[in-house]
């Protein structure tokens, strides 16, 4: 680093300026944000949806949710502006707050508008969701006058607390925010946590924490909060030292600690589904079966840059040469041949897929590809959907009978068998990315993400690269869908829409584009949660499509990106050219 | 037989002639300057040669054997390597891979000897690594020790140019088209590299052929130069025969006038 | 050895690739499955004449919905470069929002008694609401992304596809939603022979004279030559004076509001909206722009109406004639079949303008 140090002192002095204060008058403008926001998801009948689920001491998730706005937006508004070279660091304090408070206020008061409005006229014929009881919801049951207090006052509370997230100290804000996150986690997953607790032989931790009607209570709430808070207080020191630690590691000493980590996580796969249980087992095979297909388009998207929409198709073949060969019901032909047996069979389809595939999108430019695998998706869904191959795939009524998957002489059945072939896919899959990132084929994929052009000239043969990325790809999707196919026992054209591409899609987006741990976090939280909170389902496409939105303005790399690209890299770069055109600019006046 | 040679080489971009009827040949062992002004055809002429993009009419032979019509790796793999004039480096890659892109089309190994680790593959990865770190190691310690992990994005712009040489220098070339390799450089650093590009020559046995705007690097470094102008060359000779020409000079003066003379 | 004799000997690496080959087997074969399918066809006698005439008019008239769509596909990626993906969902805005004007208008009766007049304030609601969705879109998602690589802004567009299809669910519910009928367009003409029923004739008429209106707006007037600067560069332009934000959102509100007519002449056609109706139809308009060289503006319509009868004609034509049972099952295979032919024959589309292919 002696360059960058030298950098530093060779950097002129200079006045620095104090930063702008927070825009009050863009505070109503993110207060008539919060305000659209809250009419909307009341609007759509989220409010209502999720008055069901009890989460913190008898709150529901549908008023967290309507009060959420208030406080995202309160923090949007009072969250200082990035600061510049040349300024001084923005100034944190009550006007921060002062704006959380604007926005918030504005927010309830756009909110009460809507309450008088629903009161005066009936939209119902055309707003199905807005319905007296949303009005209900929306008064507090009071009516209109109590709505104008409890909502303007209420918002304006919440909206100056999210305000002031941004006035606290960093060592304070980061372990606060992370230990709210985690009541509210075990406050919406009590099914998850309550039957770990049960399945761990800890039945007293479910009753201490949750309270009867559901939800957590005021008790449950505290511990949570004052545990994690602690943890993440005492730890915020050492996470650095940890990670420089991990950074000038040995190769055999790394190799060791991954070979305990690969340990221990073979541990808790063994366990966890003995603690889950059948019903919650499912929710993790499906997450898992996602996991897979998402492993695999990572490979195509994530490394080899190669946008496919029509991803499912390749899940598609997996499980109908699955279902062809083995299930007894298979319309023309049924060798009934056990999973080992057909799997030779079904990577050659899915081999066979991905070329077919790949080779007609091989010239096009990224868009063109993208909208092109969309369409190979949907014609491979409106193939065997057709009248045409009924004959061999069933039509509309897909393919019945797939046996139970025998591995040699084990026979899975239930949800809670499945878990464990599952996630052995999964660590091989983790795997087989990680060892394919790390190889001359690998590095080849990503010098064509980053500059096709150039990578050709430097030799990397493209038309191989790319094919072999949409090979790979289709044979860790076909996997996915030959466990699909066995688990399920029957297949469908209806599983195969283009949704499940998307659903992939925004799993890598959102974890992280090329990173296998955002990957896996991914698929588990997007794909496990709608299933745990089953009054998310009806939402879940939304959901879907804001985050993807939001992913692409704010953090396009992912929550757990696959390589740090911190700030302080682009400022180091910024002080070597600063650095450099002095020296440039010494060297000129020497020469003259 | 020389070691790259163009007959009748044109190329026409919507009714422009870029490059006109060229004839050129190079040796091996030189190092040739191609000089002219902007516009002249001459990065035109590395994308034909490095199979960027294709020729209307002619030929070019490396080694004898007509390049046109062939991928651009199946031109690397034959033995030509060239740099961009706006370095086009593999940005969020570290600068180790970088350079160990450069041996993509020497290695062979696969999708499935990566996935089983085959001794085969350790062997053939360390070997990449070797010859990727040798190639950094060309630019003293600028690209090396913590460099090697940084991602390219992070490196000053001379060190970017130098990273884009070493780049092209691992994959083992015969012939090593450099396009304005010292632009945008201070003149301590142009210093440097002029001295460099003799050395790559001297010690690793390349073959080099650069496009430069800097009179004093051309005079520095090249055995022989050639002058395009729209397309087509106008003069070729020794530094001193060139920039005395009267047919490049004139050409010159049309844009801007010959430094260093 | 010379030239001559390494090039007779072989010698050097192939140049006939693996890819090449299955590009021209994929060629041949399309042009022959073409050719044998439509002769079973036609001397198998499978549909009259007057039938292939019957489906060619419908096919005409599903294809200027599309080329209506298609405009605005193809004057955003004209304009800025990228697929904007929920031009589709701009396209089911208007008509589901037209659905309910067109629904209180039949209540009030004067949809019975004024027909004509109803239909032109359902249209005007239509491009209103399709207008400001495209507008809505671009201003909350595609502007912070102006200069990002053009497969982020693709990736986020995928997003507001599915926000809005989602959120006109949430709001409107699920159900399918039937326009009332327009008794004054019950009935056909006969146009040169061709048997043309009323509504698919308004809806022809409709697509052409706004297609007219849109060429004259581009090629004739300010804000059109202001259009054409920005897609060529939008850096010139912004020097030379152009407000190349305001004219980016004209483009997405121009071509909103012909996604809106789009919207209301799907309703007469097909007479069913629901929070789905605008994938299908936006696919197949961006095909159709592909179909005619994206970034074409007369390109997109000839794109649009070519893929109209292809889907229309190509299942009955080619498929049945190839012996595939219930062919018109198969009509957005079709679809999608003729946007990779499409660019695997001719990237840069019929009218060719923009290439789809990797420029080096």
């Amino acid at each position: 680093m002696a360059q960058t140090v030298d950098a530093r002192q060779a950097l002129p002095e200079r006045e620095l300026v104090p930063s702008p204060p927070v825009d009050l008058g863009a505070a109503v403008k993110w207060g008539l944000i919060a305000g659209m926001t809250a009419v909307f998801v009341s609007a759509i009948g989220m409010v209502q949806a999720f008055e069901v689920r009890s989460v913190v001491v008898g709150v529901d998730l549908g008023y967290l949710v309507l009060f959420g706005a208030a406080l995202v937006f309160g923090y949007a508004a009072a969250r200082p502006g990035e600061q510049l070279e040349g300024f001084l660091a923005p100034e944190r304090g009550v006007r921060n707050v002062a704006a959380g408070l604007i926005a918030g206020l504005v927010g309830g008061a756009v909110l009460w508008l809507f309450v008088l409005l629903i009161g005066a006229v009936d939209i119902r014929s055309v707003f199905p969701s807005v319905s007296p009881q949303l009005r209900d919801l929306l008064t507090f049951g009071r009516g209109a006058g109590f709505a104008a207090a409890a909502l303007i006052g209420g918002f304006g509370l919440v909206g100056a607390l999210g305000g002031g997230i941004p006035v606290l100290p960093e060592r304070i804000r980061a372990p606060l925010v992370n230990a709210l996150a985690w009541v509210l986690a075990f406050g919406l997953f009590e099914d998850l946590f309550a039957q770990i607790f049960r399945g761990a032989k800890v039945p007293f931790l479910e009753d201490l924490l949750y309270q009867p009607g559901g939800g957590l209570s005021l008790v449950g709430a505290l511990i949570v909060f004052v545990l994690f808070f602690a943890v993440y207080l005492s730890t915020a020191s050492r996470r650095e030292t940890v990670r420089s630690r991990i950074a000038t590691m040995s190769p055999s000493e790394r190799r060791r600690w991954v070979g305990v980590g690969l340990v221990v996580a073979i541990v808790i796969l063994a366990v966890l589904p003995q603690i889950l249980g059948n019903f919650l087992s499912e929710v993790f095979d499906l997450a898992g079966i996602f996991l897979m297909m998402a492993l695999g388009l990572n490979i195509v998207v994530g490394y080899a840059g190669l946008l496919d929409l029509g991803y499912v198709a390749f899940f598609a073949v997996g499980a109908y040469t699955t279902a062809v060969l083995t299930s007894p019901g298979s319309p023309r032909w049924s060798p009934e041949m056990t999973f080992v047996a057909a799997l030779p069979f079904i990577v050659l389809a899915a081999a066979m897929a991905g070329i077919m595939v790949g080779t007609p999108v091989l010239r096009m430019r990224g868009d063109y590809l993208a909208i092109v695998t969309l369409g190979f998706g949907e014609i491979a869904r409106l193939l065997f959907l057709s009248d045409w191959l009924k004959p061999y795939f069933g039509g509309a009524q897909g393919i019945l009978q797939i046996p139970p998957l025998e591995l040699g002489p084990l026979t899975f059945r239930s949800s809670l068998d499945f878990f464990y072939p599952i996630y052995a896919f999964v660590l091989v899959f983790a795997y087989v990315s990680w060892a394919l990132q790390n190889s001359r084929i690998g590095r080849g994929w990503m010098a064509m993400r980053e500059d096709e052009p150039v990578a050709e000239v430097m030799g990397v043969d493209v038309v191989k690269a790319k094919l072999t990325a949409f090979v790979i790809g289709a044979i860790l999707a076909s996997f996915g869908g030959a466990l699909f196919a066995h688990k399920i026992g029957s297949v469908f054209p209806h599983s195969f829409q283009i949704l499940v591409s998307i659903v992939v899609l925004v799993i890598i987006i959102v974890g992280g584009i090329g990173s296998i741990p955002g990957v896996v976090v991914g698929a588990l939280i997007l794909v496990g949660a709608p299933e745990l909170l089953r009054e998310f389902a009806e939402f879940r496409y939304l959901i879907y499509g804001v985050l993807l939105i939001f992913m692409m303005l704010k953090k396009p790399e992912g929550f757990i990106p696959s390589r740090q690209r911190a700030r302080e890299l682009h400022q180091e770069e910024m002080m070597q050219d600063a650095w450099l055109r002095k020296e440039e600019e010494a060297a000129a006046a020497a020469g003259s | 037989m020389p070691l790259l040679e163009t007959q009748g080489l044109t190329k026409v971009f919507g009714g422009l002639h870029a490059i006109d009827d060229l004839d050129l040949h190079i040796e091996e062992g030189e190092i040739v300057s191609v000089i002219g002004p902007n516009g002249a055809g001459k990065t035109t002429f590395f994308n034909l040669v490095s199979g960027m993009i294709q020729p209307d009419s002619g030929k070019i032979l490396f080694e004898g054997i007509d390049l046109v019509g062939l991928a651009p790796h199946q031109i690397l793999e034959l033995g030509i390597a060239r740099t961009f004039q706006n370095v086009r480096l593999f940005q969020n890659m570290t600068v180790l891979e970088n350079a160990m892109v450069g041996q993509h089309a020497r290695t062979r190994s696969g999708p499935i000897r990566a996935i089983l680790r085959t001794p085969g593959f350790r062997a053939e990865e360390e070997a990449i690594r070797r010859k990727a770190e040798e190639a950094l190691a060309f630019f003293g310690t600028r690209l090396i020790g913590y460099r090697l992990e940084q991602p390219a994005f992070v490196l000053s712009y001379a060190n970017r140019r130098r990273l884009e040489i070493a780049r092209a220098m691992a994959t083992e070339p015969k012939l090593l088209l450099l396009d304005e390799p010292t632009a945008g450089m201070n003149p301590r650093e142009t210093l440097e590299l002029t001295e460099l590009i003799a050395r790559l020559r001297d010690e690793k046995g390349f073959t080099i052929c650069l496009i430069e705007h800097d009179m004093r690097v051309v005079r520095g470094v090249s055995d022989r130069v050639i002058c395009l102008d729209y397309g087509r060359k106008i003069a070729e000779g020794t530094y001193h025969e060139v920039a005395t020409n009267e047919r490049v000079i004139e050409a010159y003066l049309g844009t801007k006038a010959v430094e260093g003379v | 050895m010379t030239a001559a004799s390494a090039a007779a000997t072989g010698r050097g690496p192939s140049r006939f690739g693996f890819v090449k080959g299955f590009l021209w087997a994929v060629r041949i074969l399309a042009v022959f499955g073409i050719l044998w399918g439509s002769y079973f066809s036609i001397t198998g006698g499978r549909l009259s004449f007057d039938q292939w005439k019957d489906l060619m008019v419908f096919g005409v008239a599903q294809g200027s919905v599309y080329a209506l769509i298609a405009l605005g596909y193809t004057m955003v990626y004209g304009v800025l470069g990228f697929i904007n993906f929920a031009h589709g969902e701009v396209f089911m805005s208007g008509a589901m929002i037209g659905f309910f004007a067109a629904n209180y208008l039949n209540q009030t009766g004067l949809w019975a008694s004024q027909p004509f007049l109803s239909l032109f304030i359902v249209l005007l609601v239509c491009m209103t609401a399709s207008t400001l969705v495209a507008v809505g879109v671009e201003r909350v998602a595609y502007r912070p992304l102006r200069n990002a690589p053009r497969l982020i802004p693709l990736i986020t567009s995928i997003g507001a596809s599915f926000f809005l299809q989602y959120a006109f669910r949430g709001l409107f519910g699920a159900g399918v939603k039937s326009y009332p009928a327009v008794r004054a367009l019950d009935g056909a003409w006969n146009v040169l022979g061709f048997r043309v029923i009323k509504t698919q004739g308004i809806v022809i008429l409709a697509a052409v004279g706004m297609m007219v209106l849109l060429y004259l707006l581009v090629e004739r007037t300010k804000t059109g030559r202001a259009m054409r600067a920005v897609a060529e560069d939008q850096e010139i332009a912004r020097l030379m004076g152009v407000d190349v934000d305001r004219t980016i959102v004209t483009v997405f509100a121009v071509g909103g509001a012909m996604a809106g007519v789009a919207g209301l002449l799907w309703g007469l056609v097909f007479q069913q909206v629901f929070f789905f109706t605008g994938f299908l139809p936006g696919i197949k308009a961006f095909t159709s722009a592909v179909l005619g060289g994206i970034g074409n503006i007369v390109g997109a319509m000839v794109g649009g109406l070519v893929l109209g009868a292809v889907e229309s004609i190509g299942p009955s034509l080619v498929l049945a004639g190839l012996g595939v049972p219930a062919a018109h099952q198969l009509k957005d295979v079709v679809a999608f079949l003729a946007l990779v032919l499409v660019l695997v024959f001719r990237p840069t589309g019929i009218m060719g303008e923009r290439l789809a292919e990797e420029r080096a």
